[in-house]
């Protein structure tokens, strides 16, 4: 009998073959020496929360939790990063600190997500934002164990044009959308309550028609592509600049191997105040799109207001960097147990 | 009607877009870390047979399309309709036109089943078994003693079907072809 079973037949058994579950715990081994080596501590934080993320784009699962028997439940939601802790931490004082977690995210599901994942997180107080790039960089050819990965950093400008020879900042609204009807074959429903914007069509050729090509050699292999310089509207928790051309730029970037995209790091937006706005502008959002409020995450704005080191963090999917250590392209193939057979 | 979320495309799920029903071949979520969901589709056009890529916004819906495929035994044509009858019994007749037929006219035989797909209950395409047995009705003289040594030549088949044949092929003699590629299979065993 083999280990694993992808077909409907065995349903027990696990999707993932027994190396793939070797390799995992190899490459958590690699994760904790690394940061060891370069005194970033281990730490946890709960996967339940109060509060969650505000981001419209982002599901989260509730839970429903007592605290002590017999009473009724309570709502609480699992996160969907930890990331809201770990700042908390950071302004307590911890220093640079990593965690290796599960994280949640609702109806994300298909050949690259499952709904449960595995991440990778980190916080490096002091570091700028090239400086984190490098270290991922750094962390990922250690997981991987290949050297001389070509490294390639790529501005959100860059790409667009290279790929697609538009500019993001410069196009109008219907441009993009003519050019994403073009590539994408979207179909705009008009009775949408919500019709896609700038945005939307942005990361919709993003997706479709630069992505694939981001990350590999000319023979396919793999090779590291940063791509930083978003759009200020895509800053999410990222703090904004400008850059070289005037422009008004999120200080984020986001790692891709062969396609996949495998972390999304910010210089750490820091400011309580601008973050309460954030938050304002997502429910605001999330009202037009019909989607429940979440209340802000007052904890993470006291600690603001309390002060966060400046600092850089990154995000790390670890299934997907797993998947490119193992050259498969199903999520299947690198988790025990996906959502069907949980 | 029923309508389907873009979550619950299944491969041969039918639906309908752009006011044709449509076969679901491939669903693939797409979607960034930060941003919208998309999903991206691949469809058959079952009236046209071709092949759509679309993306949609995930969680948007299409209403699902009153199509099911049917064996029926092709009956005879009456200059116009092409009828066909039911195999399960009811000896239920329907009746497709040159549109419905299509390619599959030169593959059309009596008393030989085909897939009759009915789109709100009338024929919308018929396909045909992926292998018929017909007889040649025209064709060069057989070259005798070539059995097996390469070389082809033309012949036309009872439904008008021109296939490439071996030299030793002649006429009246019934062929196996196969529909998917139109080539010739085998001499039929009587």
């Amino acid at each position: 009998m083999t280990f694993s079973d992808q077909s409907s037949k065995r349903q027990w058994a696990p999707t993932c073959c027994l190396q793939s579950l070797k390799a995992r715990a190899e490459a958590y081994a690699r994760i904790r020496s690394f940061f060891q080596e370069r005194k970033v501590l281990e730490v946890e934080t709960p996967l339940l929360g109060s509060s969650t993320a505000t981001d419209p784009f982002l599901a989260s699962v509730t839970a429903s939790l007592s605290l002590s028997s017999g009473q009724p439940g309570r709502q609480f939601f699992l996160h969907t990063s930890p990331e809201f802790p770990m700042k908390r931490l950071l302004a307590a004082g911890s220093g640079a600190i990593y965690q290796i977690c599960k994280t949640f995210r609702d109806g994300e599901s298909g050949k690259r997500h499952n709904p449960e994942f595995s991440m990778l997180e980190w916080y490096r107080p002091g570091f700028s934002l090239s400086q984190l790039m490098s270290e991922v960089a750094e962390l990922v050819i250690r997981v991987l164990g290949i050297e001389g990965l070509q490294i390639k950093h790529l501005s959100y400008r860059e790409a667009f044009n290279q790929y697609l020879g538009i500019d993001p900042f410069s196009a109008s609204d219907e441009q993009l959308r003519q050019m994403a009807e073009q590539k994408t074959g979207i179909v705009s429903s008009e009775q949408d309550a919500v019709p896609l914007n700038r945005d939307d069509y942005l990361n919709l050729l993003l997706t479709s028609c630069i992505e694939p090509e981001l990350g590999a050699e000319g023979n396919g292999s793999p090779a590291l592509c940063f791509l930083s310089g978003y759009p200020a509207s895509q800053a999410s928790l990222a703090r904004l600049a400008e850059d070289e051309y005037g422009q008004l730029v999120a200080e984020r970037f986001e790692l891709y191997i062969q396609g996949l995209e495998i972390a999304n790091g910010y210089f750490e937006l820091t400011d309580a105040q601008e973050q309460a706005r954030r938050f304002q502008q997502d429910n605001d959002q999330r009202k037009q799109m019909g989607l429940p409020q979440i209340p802000p995450d007052q904890h993470l704005l006291d600690a603001l207001t309390v002060g966060l080191p400046a600092c850089s963090g990154v995000a790390l999917g670890l299934d997907r960097l797993l998947m490119i250590k193992l050259q498969t392209n199903t999520i299947e193939d690198v988790i025990s147990f996906p959502v069907e057979r949980v | 009607m029923a309508s389907y979320s873009t979550s619950e495309f299944r491969s041969g799920l039918k639906v309908m877009l752009d006011g044709d029903p449509c076969a679901v071949m491939e669903n693939e979520f797409v979607k960034p870390g930060k941003g919208q969901a998309f999903n991206r589709v691949k469809l058959r056009n079952l009236a046209t047979g071709r092949v759509w890529e679309r993306t949609f916004k995930s969680g948007e819906s299409l209403e699902s399309a009153d199509v099911m495929d049917h064996d029926m035994e092709y009956l005879y044509n009456d200059g116009e309709f092409w009828h066909f009858m039911m195999t399960d019994g009811s000896f239920e007749q329907f009746a497709a036109d040159q549109k419905a037929v299509g390619d599959t006219l030169k593959w059309l035989k009596e008393q030989e089943i085909y897939t009759v797909t009915l789109y709100n209950g009338s024929p919308l395409s018929v396909s045909a078994p992926n292998f018929v047995e017909l007889e040649v009705v025209e064709t060069d003289p057989g070259v005798k003693g070539d059995t097996a040594q390469g070389g082809t030549k033309p012949a036309k088949l009872s439904t008008g079907a021109v296939v490439n044949v071996p030299l030793f092929v002649n006429i009246g003699e019934v062929l196996r072809i196969d529909t998917r590629s139109g080539e010739y299979v085998s001499r039929a065993k009587s």
